[in-house]
C-alpha cells in the first residue's frame, strides 16, 4: 500500500549505472574493498499486481523490475538523463518512424539471447487487451494500438501492433501514430523491457520466478513475505552488482521496517516514515539519504463541479495556494524531505529539461492577507468550506492535509474554512475520483514515469488524459502540448511545454505543494548507497562490509 | 452425544451461509476494486472492463456470491489481485497466526488463571485491588498503544527482542506480540476466574474438602479450580476465532504475515476473494471452537451430559 | 454462556439443546479489539441470573425492599461508586461546557510549535500539528463520551428488546435470532469497522455509533434473552398468567423489572469499551473525522510521534483510561450491589 500512494512507480532501468563509471566500474565485481559476495536486506512492500513489466505501476514492484530488467534506455541515477543501454542506436528522420538496433551480447539470465524479437513480443504482449496489462497505454502512440486494444473493450481485431516490424535479428522499426520527438527517451520505462520466451511459453512458471536480463536474478520468491535476489555473475552490462545479492523483505508497516533498521535487523529502508524523520539524525547520523526525486504533490480540483469551475474560481484557487505555508509544513511535518514547489514539474528535470524555479511566482508564496483578498474577490469558498480528500491508509497524508488545513484556517481566520476528508482505502479513494464524486480539492501525487517535462504535464492536464482526475480542460493548453510533441528540436519542444505550463499556472489548474525527495536510511555495514531520481535505491552499487 | 454433535453441525450450515453472505455484501458495497489497481491513474476503460470480467465483477452480486460459494465447496477460494491463489495465501498465513494464537492463549491460561485464583482467594485484599486496577488499565489502553510501546522499549531501547517478526515466525519471536494480543483477553480471564473462584469458595463441596482435612493446595487445584474453569474455558474457546481474525493491529505493528495482515491487505485493496475466503475459514474455526468448548463442559463437569 | 457455577437443574431451557440445562452455544462470545471487556461484561452480567427467584427472594427477615432501593443503599456507602460517579459527573460537565476550564479553541493550531512540551498557558504541551493538547483533551471528552453513551444506549435498547422478545416467546423466532447473533459474533469487529465505515462519507458521530450498535447488539440480546427465560419460570410470572394477564403486561410489569439488572450492568461496562474501540477505528483511519475533536483521533494521530512527543499521546490516552476505568468501576459497583450473593 505504500507503493500505491505514489502513483506509479516507474523507473526501472533507472538504477544502475553511473556508478559503474564513478567507482571505476568496468567489468568484474567491483574493485577491491567490501565483500563482493555479501548480501543485504532491504524493506519491501507486497506488489499489488503480478510482476509483469507492463503490469507493474507501483513502486514496490518497480523496485524488483529495476533489479532484474534492463531496457533499451536507462535513466542515469544521478542526472536522470536517458542513456542508450541495450540500444545500439535509435534513428529517426521524422520523429514518427524509428529504427532501433539492439546491442549484441546481451542475454537473459537463463542464457537466452536478447534480440529484436524479445522487445517486439514483449510490447505486443503489453499492448494486447486480453493480457490485462495495466500499463498498456504506454504503447498507445504505436501504430495499430487501437486494434490490439480497442477503447470500447470490444474484441481486439489484431494480435500484434502493426507499427512494430522486425527487420533482422537485432533490428526493428517502430511507427508511431503521430509525431513524438521524445519517444526514445520514454523507452527506459519498465513497460518497454524485453521478455524471454519462457514468459510466453510457461507464463505461470515465469510469474513464480521471473527471469530478466538485469544485474540480479531471482533466487527465490515467496509471495507476500520475501524475495531473494542473487547477483547474476553472467551479467554483461557495465553496472554489475557490487554485492552478492539483495533480500527484499515485505513489511506490514514502514514504521516497523524503520524500527528494525535501528535495532540492527535490516540493512536498508527506502521509505522513512514522516513521523520518524525527526529521529533520523539521532538514530542514523550520516547514514541517511534525502535525495530529490521526480515526484510532485499537488492539490487537484473537481472541474466537473460547477462550484469550482465558474468565473472567479481561479482566484479562489490562487487564494488557497497563497494560504498554504509550504515552508513551515515541509520543515515541520516533513523535516525538509520535501521542498516547497514553485512550478508544476520537478527539479530533477534540470533547467534544460524544463524545470524553472519560481515559475509559479507570487501565486505560490504564503501571504495570508492576499489569500483572504483573492478568495473574497473570487466569490468566497464554495459552500463556505473546502474539504481536502485523501486516502488514510498510508501514514503521512493525514499529517500534511491537517497541516495544510490548519494553515488555510489560520490564514483566513476561520477555524472551519478547511477540513481534511479521509477515505479509508486507496482503492475507494480512486474509485470516488473515477466516479467524479469529489466536491473539493483532493490529494494528487505524481511520480514521473520518465524524466521529461511532457510527463509532468500531458497525463495530468491534457483534456481527458489518464491522470487528469479533475477533468480540467483547456484548448490553449492542448494545442500547445500537441505542438510541443510534434517539435523535432528538443530545446524548442521544452520551450513549448513551458508555454503550456504557463496556461496551467494562469488558471491554477492544480495547486503545487512540494517536490518530494526520496528518503532512505541504512546500516553501518553498507556503503555507496544512493537513491535514483525515481526514489528507488541503486542496489547494484551498494557495497556490503 | 453423537446426535447432539450432528445437530450442532447441521445448525452451522445456516450460520455459515449467513456469515459469508454478509461479508460478501460488505466487501461489495465498498466500491469498485479495479479503481485502485492503476495507481493515481484511471485504468483505461477497456482494461478495466476486461479485469472486471476476469474477476466476475460484471455480474450481479447474488450471482457472484453463488459462483463463489460453488467454487468454495470445490476447494477453490479464488485468486488475489496479484495473481496468487487465495488457498496459497491461507497456507502461509494460517500457520503463523495459529502459532500466535497459541502463544496468546498460553498467556491467557497461565497468567490469567493464576492471577484469577490469587485474587479470587483474596477478594478485597490489596492484592485483589492492585490486580483489578492493573487489568482495568490494560483494558482501557488501546492495543496499538501497548504494542508500539512494548516494541520501542523492548526492541529498541533495551534490545531484549527483535522489534519485528521474521517470516519464519517462530514461537520465540511471537512471545511479545502474543502478550500484546492476549492483554485484553488476559484481563478478562483474570476477572472471570476471580468471580468464579470467589463464588465457589463458599460452596459445600469446598467446605467438605476442607473439613476432611485435605491440604489447602489440593482443595484449590482439585476441587475449587476444576469447578471454576467452565466459564474460563468457554471464553478461551470462543476467543480463538476472535484472536485469529482480530490480530489486525498486532500483526501490523510486529510485522507478522498472518491472517490479520492478509485480511487488512485484502480490505485495503478491496479484494473480495481474499477477504471472504479468510473470513469464511475464520467463521468455521469460530463455530468448531464453540462446539468443542461445549463438549469440553462434559469433561470438566461430569454432571453435564449430552443426549 | 460462561456461568460461574454449573448447576445441574435446567435453568435456561433452550429449544435447541435438550440435554443439559446450560445452553452451550450461549458461550459464543465474539470479541476482538474491544471485545474483551464486552465479554467480561457478559459474563459478569450472567452471574446475576443465577439467583433463582431474583433478588426479591433475599432477606426474608427484613421488610421487603425493592431491588433498587436495596442496591442504592449499598451504593451510597461504596467509595468505589462515589469516586467513579464523581469522575463521570465531571466528564459530563466538561462535555457540556468545555469552555469552562479552557481558554483556547481546540482547532487553533500553530505548526511552528509542533511537538513542544509543556509551557505556561499550555500545561500539556503541543501535538504534532501544534495544537494545544490540554484544550483538545478537554474538548475531546464531548465526542468520546457521547459516542460511548449513545452506542451503549442503542445497543442496550435494541439488544434487550430483541433478546427479550425472543426469550419470552421462544419458538422459531428465537431460533432465527440465535443464529443471527451467531453470524454477528463471527465477524471480527475490527474487520467490520474497516469495511462498513470506509463506505461512509458522513462526518458525524452517528455512523460510528451505528456501527457499534450493529455489531454490539447481539451481546446484549443474548444476555436479555437468557435473563428473560430465567425470569419467565418464576412463580410470580406463572401466577400473573393464571390471573389472566396479557403477554404485554407480563412482559412489561413482571418480567422486565426482574430481567433488566444484568443488562444495565453489562451496559455500563460496555460503555468504556466503545470509547476505546473508537480510538482503534481512528487508528485504522475509518473512525471519526476532523474537525471533530476526540480522544480517539488524537491518540491515533499522536501514536507515530511516540518517541518525540510522548505527551501528546499520554494525555488523551490517560483521559480515555480514566474514563473507561470510571465506567468499569461503576459497573462493578452496581453489579456488586445488585448481587445479593456477594454481600
Amino acid at each position: 500500500m505504500r507503493g500505491a500512494t505514489h502513483a506509479k512507480w516507474v523507473a526501472c532501468a533507472a538504477a544502475v549505472a553511473l556508478v559503474a563509471t564513478a567507482c571505476g566500474g568496468g567489468s568484474d565485481s567491483g574493485g577491491g574493498g567490501g565483500d563482493g559476495g555479501a548480501t543485504l536486506s532491504s524493506s519491501w512492500g507486497d506488489p499489488q499486481n503480478p510482476l509483469e513489466p507492463a503490469n507493474t505501476n507501483e513502486v514496490q514492484g518497480g523496485k524488483v523490475l529495476s533489479m532484474i530488467f534492463r531496457g533499451l534506455k536507462r535513466y542515469n541515477p544521478e542526472t536522470a538523463a536517458a542513456e542508450d543501454w541495450l540500444a545500439e542506436k535509435i534513428d529517426t528522420t521524422d520523429s514518427q518512424n524509428f529504427t532501433i538496433t539492439v546491442k549484441d551480447g546481451w542475454t537473459f539470465s537463463n542464457g537466452e539471447k536478447v534480440t529484436a524479437k524479445s522487445f517486439v513480443d514483449a510490447w505486443n504482449y503489453g499492448a494486447g487487451l486480453k493480457n490485462n496489462q495495466k500499463n498498456a497505454y504506454f504503447f498507445e502512440y504505436i501504430d495499430g494500438y487501437t486494434k490490439t486494444h480497442p477503447d470500447d473493450g470490444s474484441a481486439p481485431s489484431a494480435g500484434t501492433l502493426s507499427g512494430l516490424k522486425i527487420v533482422d535479428e537485432m533490428t526493428f522499426t517502430v511507427k508511431l501514430k503521430q509525431k513524438f520527438s521524445s519517444f526514445p527517451d520514454t523507452l527506459g520505462y519498465a513497460a518497454f523491457a524485453p521478455l524471454p520466451q519462457t514468459f510466453f511459453t510457461d507464463h505461470a512458471g515465469w510469474l513464480k520466478k521471473p527471469v530478466g536480463n538485469g544485474p540480479y536474478a531471482i533466487d527465490s520468491y515467496t509471495k507476500g513475505s520475501q524475495m531473494v535476489l542473487k547477483k547474476w555473475d553472467g551479467y554483461p552490462g557495465e553496472d554489475k552488482a557490487q554485492n552478492g545479492g539483495v533480500t527484499l523483505k515485505v513489511y506490514t508497516d514502514n514504521n516497523t521496517a524503520y524500527t528494525d533498521l535501528i535495532a540492527g535487523n535490516l540493512d536498508l529502508v527506502d521509505d522513512v516514515p514522516a513521523a520518524q524523520l525527526k529521529n533520523v539524525e539521532n538514530d542514523l547520523g550520516d547514514r541517511y539519504l534525502n535525495t530529490p526525486a521526480g515526484i510532485i504533490q499537488t492539490l487537484a480540483f473537481p472541474f466537473y463541479d460547477p462550484d469550482w469551475n465558474k468565473s472567479g474560481s481561479d482566484k479562489v484557487r490562487t487564494g488557497l495556494s497563497r494560504a498554504i505555508d509550504r515552508d513551515q509544513i515541509t520543515k515541520t511535518i516533513f523535516q525538509d524531505t520535501r521542498t516547497p514547489a514553485t512550478d508544476w514539474t520537478s527539479p530533477v528535470l534540470g533547467e534544460e529539461g524544463g524545470f524553472k524555479e519560481g515559475f509559479c511566482g507570487d501565486a505560490c508564496d504564503y501571504d495570508p492577507e492576499e489569500a483572504k483578498k483573492l478568495i473574497e474577490e473570487g466569490g468566497g469558498l464554495p459552500g463556505g468550506q473546502v474539504k481536502i480528500t485523501y486516502n488514510a491508509d498510508t501514514g503521512s497524508h493525514k499529517q500534511w492535509v491537517d497541516a495544510v488545513c490548519n494553515s488555510i484556517n489560520n490564514a483566513l481566520d476561520n477555524e472551519k474554512a478547511c477540513v481534511g476528508n479521509p477515505v479509508g482505502t486507496f482503492a475507494d479513494f480512486r474509485s470516488q475520483i473515477g466516479d467524479q464524486k469529489m466536491t473539493g480539492p483532493f490529494r494528487a501525487g505524481w511520480q514521473m514515469d520518465y524524466p521529461l517535462i511532457q510527463n509532468f504535464l500531458q497525463p495530468l492536464y491534457y483534456t481527458n488524459a489518464s491522470s487528469n482526475d479533475g477533468k480540467w480542460s483547456n484548448e490553449d493548453f492542448d494545442s500547445l502540448v500537441d505542438k510541443a510533441n510534434a517539435e523535432t528540436d528538443i530545446a524548442e519542444a521544452v520551450k513549448t511545454f513551458q508555454q503550456a505550463e504557463e496556461v496551467v499556472r494562469d488558471n491554477m489548474a492544480a495547486i503545487p505543494l512540494w517536490y518530494q525527495n526520496g528518503s532512505a536510511g541504512y546500516a553501518e555495514r553498507l556503503s555507496d548507497v544512493r537513491l535514483n531520481p525515481f526514489s528507488v535505491p541503486v542496489y547494484e552499487e551498494i557495497k556490503v562490509g | 452425544m453423537g446426535r447432539y454433535v450432528i445437530r450442532r453441525l447441521l445448525q452451522m450450515i445456516p450460520v455459515f451461509i449467513g456469515a459469508t453472505l454478509l461479508i460478501f455484501l460488505m466487501v461489495n458495497v465498498m466500491g469498485d476494486p479495479i479503481a485502485g489497481l492503476c495507481g493515481d491513474r484511471q485504468c483505461d476503460p477497456a482494461t478495466a472492463a476486461q479485469l472486471e470480467k476476469e474477476f466476475g465483477l460484471d455480474k450481479p452480486v447474488w450471482q457472484q456470491y453463488l459462483t463463489y460459494m460453488g467454487n468454495v465447496f470445490t476447494g477453490d477460494f479464488g485468486t488475489a489481485f496479484n495473481g496468487q491463489p487465495v488457498t496459497e495465501l491461507m497456507a502461509t498465513a494460517f500457520p503463523v497466526t495459529i502459532r500466535l494464537t497459541l502463544v496468546a492463549i498460553f498467556f491467557e491460561i497461565v497468567i490469567g488463571i493464576t492471577l484469577g485464583v490469587v485474587t479470587g482467594l483474596r477478594r478485597g485484599r490489596p492484592v485483589d485491588t492492585s490486580v483489578l486496577l492493573l487489568t482495568l488499565v490494560v483494558i482501557s489502553v488501546p492495543t496499538f498503544v501497548t504494542g508500539l510501546l512494548l516494541q520501542l522499549l523492548l526492541g529498541v531501547e533495551w534490545g531484549w527482542i527483535k522489534p519485528s517478526v521474521s517470516t519464519d515466525a517462530t514461537f520465540g519471536e511471537l512471545i511479545v506480540p502474543g502478550l500484546v494480543l492476549a492483554s485484553v483477553s488476559l484481563a478478562y480471564v483474570t476477572r472471570l476466574t476471580r468471580t468464579s473462584i470467589a463464588e465457589n469458595k463458599r460452596s459445600d463441596y469446598v467446605r467438605t474438602a476442607v473439613a476432611k482435612g485435605l491440604p489447602h493446595r489440593r482443595v484449590v487445584t482439585r476441587h475449587l479450580l476444576r469447578n471454576s474453569l467452565i466459564p474460563v474455558v468457554t471464553f478461551i474457546g470462543t476467543d480463538i476465532g476472535a484472536l485469529m481474525g482480530g490480530a489486525i493491529v498486532t500483526e501490523r505493528i510486529f510485522n507478522i504475515h498472518g491472517v490479520g495482515y492478509q485480511l487488512y491487505q485484502g480490505i485495503l485493496r478491496q479484494n473480495t476473494q481474499t477477504v471472504v475466503g479468510f473470513v469464511t475459514v475464520l467463521v468455521l474455526v469460530f463455530l468448531v471452537a464453540n462446539l468443542l468448548v461445549d463438549l469440553l463442559y462434559a469433561v470438566l463437569d461430569p454432571r453435564i451430559r449430552y443426549a | 454462556m460462561p456461568e460461574p457455577t454449573p448447576e445441574p437443574e435446567p435453568r435456561l431451557p433452550d429449544a435447541h439443546v435438550p440435554g443439559p440445562a446450560r445452553t452451550p452455544q450461549e458461550g459464543a462470545i465474539a470479541d476482538t479489539g474491544a471485545g474483551g471487556t464486552m465479554d467480561l461484561a457478559t459474563a459478569e452480567g450472567e452471574s446475576l441470573e443465577k439467583t433463582p427467584g431474583g433478588p426479591l427472594g433475599t432477606g426474608p427477615a427484613e421488610k421487603p425492599r425493592s431491588l433498587w432501593s436495596d442496591a442504592w443503599r449499598d451504593l451510597r456507602r461504596n467509595p468505589v461508586f462515589i469516586v467513579s460517579g464523581l469522575i463521570i459527573l465531571f466528564l459530563v460537565f466538561i462535555s457540556l461546557w468545555p469552555g469552562a476550564i479552557t481558554w483556547m479553541s481546540p482547532l487553533k493550531c500553530d505548526l511552528a510549535k509542533a511537538q513542544e512540551g509543556s509551557q505556561p498557558g499550555h500545561p500539556f504541551g503541543f501535538d504534532g500539528q501544534g495544537c494545544d493538547v490540554y484544550t483538545r483533551t478537554v474538548y475531546g471528552a464531548r465526542t468520546s463520551v457521547s459516542v460511548g453513551v449513545c452506542a451503549t444506549l442503542g445497543v442496550a435498547l435494541l439488544g434487550s428488546v430483541l433478546g427479550g422478545l425472543a426469550g419470552f416467546f421462544g419458538g422459531a423466532g428465537d431460533s432465527v435470532l440465535s443464529r443471527i447473533t451467531d453470524i454477528f459474533f463471527a465477524i471480527p469487529v475490527v474487520l467490520g469497522g474497516l469495511v462498513l465505515l470506509s463506505v461512509v462519507t458522513s462526518n458525524t458521530i452517528w455512523p460510528v455509533i451505528g456501527f457499534m450498535v450493529l455489531l454490539g447488539w447481539p451481546q446484549i440480546s443474548r444476555i436479555a434473552r437468557g435473563s428473560v427465560i430465567t425470569a419467565k419460570q418464576n412463580d410470580y410470572v406463572q401466577a400473573a398468567r393464571a390471573l389472566g394477564a396479557s403477554n404485554s403486561r407480563i412482559l412489561l410489569r413482571h418480567i422486565a423489572p426482574n430481567a433488566v439488572a444484568p443488562v444495565i450492568v453489562v451496559a455500563t461496562i460496555a460503555l468504556g469499551t466503545y470509547i476505546s474501540l473508537e480510538a482503534t477505528l481512528s487508528y485504522l483511519g475509518v473512525g471519526l473525522k476532523p474537525p471533530r475533536v476526540s480522544w480517539g483521533i488524537d491518540i491515533s494521530a499522536a501514536s507515530p510521534y511516540i518517541r518525540n512527543a510522548p505527551h501528546a499521546l499520554l494525555w488523551p490516552s490517560g483521559a480515555l483510561a480514566v474514563t473507561v476505568l470510571a465506567f468499569i468501576m461503576l459497573g462493578d459497583a452496581v453489579r456488586d450491589a445488585l448481587d445479593p450473593k456477594l454481600r
